[in-house]
């Protein structure tokens, strides 16, 4: 446990265990080969960097990678984003990440969207420290993004 | 040999913490310990108090009325300037500009003198430790010139790099504008030798003096520097007030930057005449309150003593740099040398990134800067993309400089657990 700074207790909230875990250990973090969609996102202002490759086949998603650099929640997001969309068609991955920005706003999720959310509920800790809140949106969004112009394709 | 030496109170930091109302506020249940001063100083009650006395007693529109309140005003104005230009050894009042901050007073000249002076071919000489506000007017108007930029380099010591100096300012170099203080390495630069370069060519040099002026003597002719700018906010005054001085003859010569009230003689149907310094570049109603309540940080600061102000902050600089080095995971960008620095310490734990370690240290009340610092292609140079930054100010404490070493220990034992 900590070391008895009363002040560092209510950090517990926006580092749950499920946080840290994906922080020290990411998950799919192998390259994927021949991507079919190919991103960098970046936070230019905390200097955070991703770099996230799926594998789309059928409008499934079969193949995920994602390196990078940042804080412990960007790191998290990015490892749960990559637990999460694996076998997921881009529908269901854009709207997990509409469920994720209203979950940080502090606005409506059904309990359906949590159970999709899964871990990712971890994340909702974050909403009392607004100023890391768009930490934990870095890699949904651009990803989200992304998805978005694929499917234009 | 600057004013601000001829009259001190002794340097008690109690009596100096007893005067700054926030300090005694406290974030997240603990004490606060601000060491985010490179970025804003607070404030001490004698600037606060001269804000409410100005809007309680004397508040009118300066230069204009024959009214008592409307004197009172322009000669508290005035007053102000005076005491801003002895601070930092102008000559003359009149080349005490006041401006919003330190990115208007370079953008000021950016735009007047350098785009006057500077055509296709000449060059403009900044270094590589700038603020983002001392590149990017310079990016801009090199573009629009077809001129050159020329950068000094960062070294790995963190000092700036003159080794090439004689080959960077050239016949062709018509300005070097130069940070006296980096914000982010707190590398004190060679100015009044950068000075004699440039001048030796028949170019100007512009000093960047927002970390310098608030925390050491600096005398403008010692230096011999033709444009300084600085922000009153970093120096104990209000935001929103900044400061360009410049060589009289330069300002004279140099068109105006914004047009309007106040900074003409005379205006007809079809033209107009600009007034004389500094007036001409002080267009519509000015910020007269927080002209006033500079000069009160001013009036506080030379009261201190300039030379005790650095003084401290080169023995608590030297102190927590050395306890942040003996944690022994942590890395502190610039010259490790203290005599060599401010009060400036940007560093970089092994495992902690600065964001986090920023909340943690603020759920324990310390106040710390966390990023890219205004200084990305510099940050970057150090193959980091993002660091933590402690700064120091007058009223901080070898005890404050603990706080932050064992704050950052317990935010190990947090991650770690």
């Amino acid at each position: 446990m900590t070391g008895g700074m009363p002040g560092l207790d209510e950090m517990n909230d926006l580092y749950e265990a499920i946080i840290l875990d994906h922080y020290r250990s990411p998950r799919n973090t192998a390259p994927v080969e021949s991507p079919d969609i190919d991103l960098e996102v970046n936070n230019p202002f905390c200097g955070d960097e991703f770099h996230i490759q799926l594998k789309v086949e059928d409008d499934a998603i079969s193949e995920v990678g994602i390196t990078g650099r940042g804080c412990a929640i960007s790191q998290a997001s990015a490892s749960l984003l990559a637990e999460l969309v694996e076998g997921k068609s881009s529908a269901e991955v854009r709207a997990a990440v509409d469920s994720i920005r209203r979950l940080l706003k502090g606005e409506d999720v059904t309990e359906e969207e949590r159970e999709i959310l899964g871990d990712i509920e971890a994340l909702e800790g974050v909403r009392k420290f607004p100023v890391r809140i768009k930490c934990a949106l870095l890699s949904w969004v651009g990803l989200d993004d992304a998805l978005k112009d694929h499917l234009k394709k | 040999m600057s004013i601000s030496e001829a009259r001190t109170r002794a340097f008690d930091i109690e009596a100096i913490r007893a005067d700054f109302p926030i300090l005694s506020r406290k974030i997240n249940g603990q004490d606060l310990v601000y060491l985010d001063n490179a970025a804003t100083s607070q404030k001490p009650k004698q600037v606060i108090q001269a804000l409410t006395d100005y809007y309680e007693q004397t508040n009118a529109n300066v230069h204009r009325g024959v009214h008592t309140l409307s004197i009172e005003a322009t000669d508290g104005y005035e007053l102000a300037r005076t005491k801003v230009a002895n601070f930092i050894n102008a000559p003359r009042p009149e080349t005490v500009i006041w401006t919003r901050n330190t990115s208007e007073s370079l953008n000021l000249v950016a735009a007047t003198w350098a785009d006057a002076n500077i055509g296709e071919g000449d060059n403009i000489v900044i270094s590589a430790m700038e603020h983002h506000s001392n590149i990017v007017p310079w990016q801009q108007l090199a573009a629009k010139k077809s001129a050159e930029l020329r950068y000094l380099a960062a070294g790995e010591d963190g000092l700036l790099d003159v080794s090439d100096v004689d080959s960077i300012i050239d016949s062709r170099t018509k300005i070097v504008a130069v940070t006296h203080m980096s914000n982010v390495l707190g590398t004190i630069n060679p100015v009044a030798m950068l000075a004699e370069r440039v001048h030796a060519v028949g170019g100007v040099i512009l000093v960047d003096a927002a970390q310098s002026v608030p925390h050491m003597p600096v005398d403008v002719q010692a230096l011999d520097a033709d444009f300084l700018c600085f922000s009153a906010h970093k120096m104990l005054g209000p935001t929103g007030i900044g400061v360009l001085y410049g060589k009289y003859d330069l300002l004279e010569a140099m068109p105006p930057y914004m047009f309007g009230g106040d900074m003409i003689l005379e205006v007809t149907y079809e033209d107009a005449t600009w007034n004389e310094l500094p007036y001409k570049f002080e267009a519509g109603t000015p910020n007269i309150a927080d002209a006033i309540a500079t000069g009160g940080a001013v009036d506080y600061l030379a009261d201190l003593g300039m030379d005790n102000v650095w003084q401290h902050e080169q023995e608590l600089t030297a102190y927590a740099m050395e306890q942040i080095l003996s944690m022994g995971n942590i890395r502190v960008l610039g010259p490790q040398d203290p005599t060599l620095r401010g009060g400036v310490i940007t560093f970089i734990h092994d495992t902690i990134h600065p964001h986090d370690l920023g909340t943690a240290l603020d759920q324990q009340g310390i106040a710390i800067r966390t990023g890219h610092h205004c200084a990305m292609p510099l940050v970057r140079s150090f193959d980091v993309v993002a660091a933590a930054r402690a700064s120091f100010y007058i009223y901080n404490t070898k005890s404050e400089a603990d706080a932050l070493v064992n704050g950052i220990s317990e935010t190990e034992g947090y991650f770690s657990r």
